[in-house]
């Protein structure tokens, strides 16, 4: 089994996790949505669910023929191929910083920026739901300004209350519900993402827009 | 039906998880040690995938209102029926107000319990495992404690062998202090750990925390450095995943595991060996056994080969005792 140059690696014995070296933006999750689509009609996968411009296939049984499933996945993505979604907006009102923003002051420590100023990137920015992961109905949004960009925390805190807004990385997005986290917390927001009674369960899907709009400013 | 009388934290109740809602961020939840839940309903005569208990502390005691049938499945744990102790891997009737005692575990780390035609919750996202970060599913999506009352889905066969059902697992349970062999596969960042650490990674042991949960195992024993670092863009995970943070030790994902993450992955633990962790206690040891698919199939097909003997063996024995009659 040698995968080392190749674009797919293992989850788990049935699992496979594909990722392309693209760039990180829209174009390039679009092009994952699509492939997506397709490989969720092959035979066996029982699921083909986006991450950050890679994709991950969860399989019924162990999958026979990895170098066939690679360059079909490698076909697929050379292909181009895109998906457009016609996506809602969503307004989200947030409290930044404070006790529900902790770690407000070394994002702004971290980024050489005011507190202020991030807060303003950060909610002057469309996001748009790249992905739905990590926990039920948390939204991977893609559209943060580079000037935010930070590393993820070297120990996860093992509790943070839904609702709570993080970034690192290239990324941010706000918690479902209370769970460990390894992201920096900014603020926090009143929002349902995800119900187990109601159809879909998830309140977004990737292609969905977020916009954050500053309640108060604790700093 | 059946009352808690007392019960540790964390027992819920679980089935064999909720598949096909990844694309929606929810997890699989579902037993921690699904060979035992499977087991214990085999025993029953339940389907495969019927809600059980999982109790993953004791001591625990139960009472049951009505003549009922049940299978203690999992660690060895001193159970009794009122006074009688009962053999691990037991599947038999209880009588109206006796009471069934779960006592400390000397080998394992989860006792499943199991009721006629599975524990009667309701069926949500189709599955009846509690889903405990999102507060939903099992037993009102919480975990359970003293005073709950618990009803079987039908009412017990009048046919059950009176002698009750035990099966014997020489294969499946582990001594304690010994370690725990996981055979898994190289994940995507695993060619880019130092060499160092891909040695002490795959000849070193390491041990389970106490900082250990539904949610994954964190482990203490070697560092692991990489050769070269950078964030990595979220992906999916799930649970066997061995993921290093940037301390070096790592966490493998389990039942209750995130759905995404982005922390470096060393190597993903095959499904068939995920019940060994389910039955693992904080401070056991463990040790990586590097594999490929064709390992994780012949794997795969010991564990067939396995329950097919023993529901033959299952079906043997009850077959006996109610010839007795």
């Amino acid at each position: 089994m040698q995968i080392e140059t190749s674009r797919l690696s293992m989850l788990g014995s049935h699992a496979v996790l594909f990722t392309p070296d693209c760039p990180f933006d829209l174009a390039h999750q679009q092009r994952i949505w699509a492939i997506a689509d397709t490989a969720a009609n092959w035979p066996d996968v029982r699921e083909a669910i986006p991450g950050m411009t890679n994709l991950t296939l969860l399989f019924n049984d162990i999958p026979q023929d990895l170098d066939a499933l690679s360059s079909q996945l490698d076909a697929a993505w050379d292909s181009g191929m895109s998906k457009l979604v016609e996506g809602t907006l969503l307004e989200v009102g947030i409290h930044y910083g404070g006790e529900g923003g902790p770690h407000l002051e070394d994002v702004a420590d971290m980024t050489g920026l005011s507190v202020q100023d991030v807060i303003r990137l950060h909610s002057e920015a469309e996001y748009t739901v790249y992905a739905v992961g990590s926990h039920a109905g948390y939204c991977y949004l893609g559209g943060l300004d580079p000037r935010l960009e930070t590393p993820r925390r070297k120990v996860p805190l093992t509790s943070l209350p839904g609702g709570s807004l993080s970034l690192a990385g290239m990324q941010t997005g706000v918690s479902a519900s209370a769970g460990p986290s390894g992201w920096n917390t900014i603020g926090t927001a009143d929002v349902k993402f995800f119900d187990p009674l109601r159809s879909p369960a998830s309140l977004l899907r990737p292609g969905d827009r977020i916009k954050f709009n500053p309640l108060a400013v604790t700093p | 039906m059946i009352e808690i009388l007392s019960i540790p934290p964390l027992a819920t109740v679980q089935d064999l998880g909720r598949d096909n809602h990844w694309f929606q961020g929810l997890g699989r939840a579902g037993a921690m040690d699904p060979v035992a839940l499977k087991l214990a309903n085999m025993m029953l005569g339940n389907e495969a995938g019927a809600a059980t208990l999982e109790i993953p502390l004791s001591p625990a005691s139960f009472r049951f209102s009505e003549d009922q049938v049940f299978a203690l499945t999992g660690a060895a744990c001193g159970a009794r029926l009122d006074d009688v102790p009962l053999p691990r891997y037991w599947a038999g009737l209880a009588k109206a107000g006796q009471e069934l005692h779960i006592g400390p575990f000397q080998q394992g780390g989860r006792v499943y319990l199991a009721v006629y035609g599975g524990v009667d919750v309701p069926e949500i996202l189709g599955s009846r495992s509690t889903q405990l970060r999102e507060s939903f599913g099992g037993f009102e999506g919480r975990i359970l404690r003293a005073g709950d009352i618990l009803k079987p889905a039908l009412t017990p066969p009048a046919d059950f062998p009176s002698n009750g059902v035990s099966i014997s697992l020489p294969e499946l349970s582990q001594p304690r202090g010994e370690t725990i062999e996981l055979r898994a596969l190289p994940a995507a960042e695993h060619d880019s750990f130092t060499d160092i650490a891909l040695t002490a990674f795959w000849s070193e042991t390491y041990r389970i925390t106490p900082q250990s949960n539904r949610q994954g195992y964190r482990l203490h024993g070697p560092e692991l450095t990489r050769d070269h670092v950078g964030e990595l863009r979220s992906h999916g995970i799930i649970p066997g995943i061995v993921q290093v943070p940037g301390g070096g030790q790592p966490i493998i994902q389990l039942a209750d595991s995130a759905t995404m993450g982005g922390y470096p992955k060393i190597a993903a633990v095959i499904s068939a060996d995920l019940w060994r962790l389910g039955q693992a206690l904080p401070g056991d040891s463990l040790r990586f056994v590097q594999t490929d698919l064709d390992g994780a199939r012949s794997a795969e097909r010991d564990m067939q080969e396995l329950f097919s003997t023993l529901a033959n063996d299952c079906k043997a024995m009850k077959r006996l005792q109610q010839g007795w009659r």
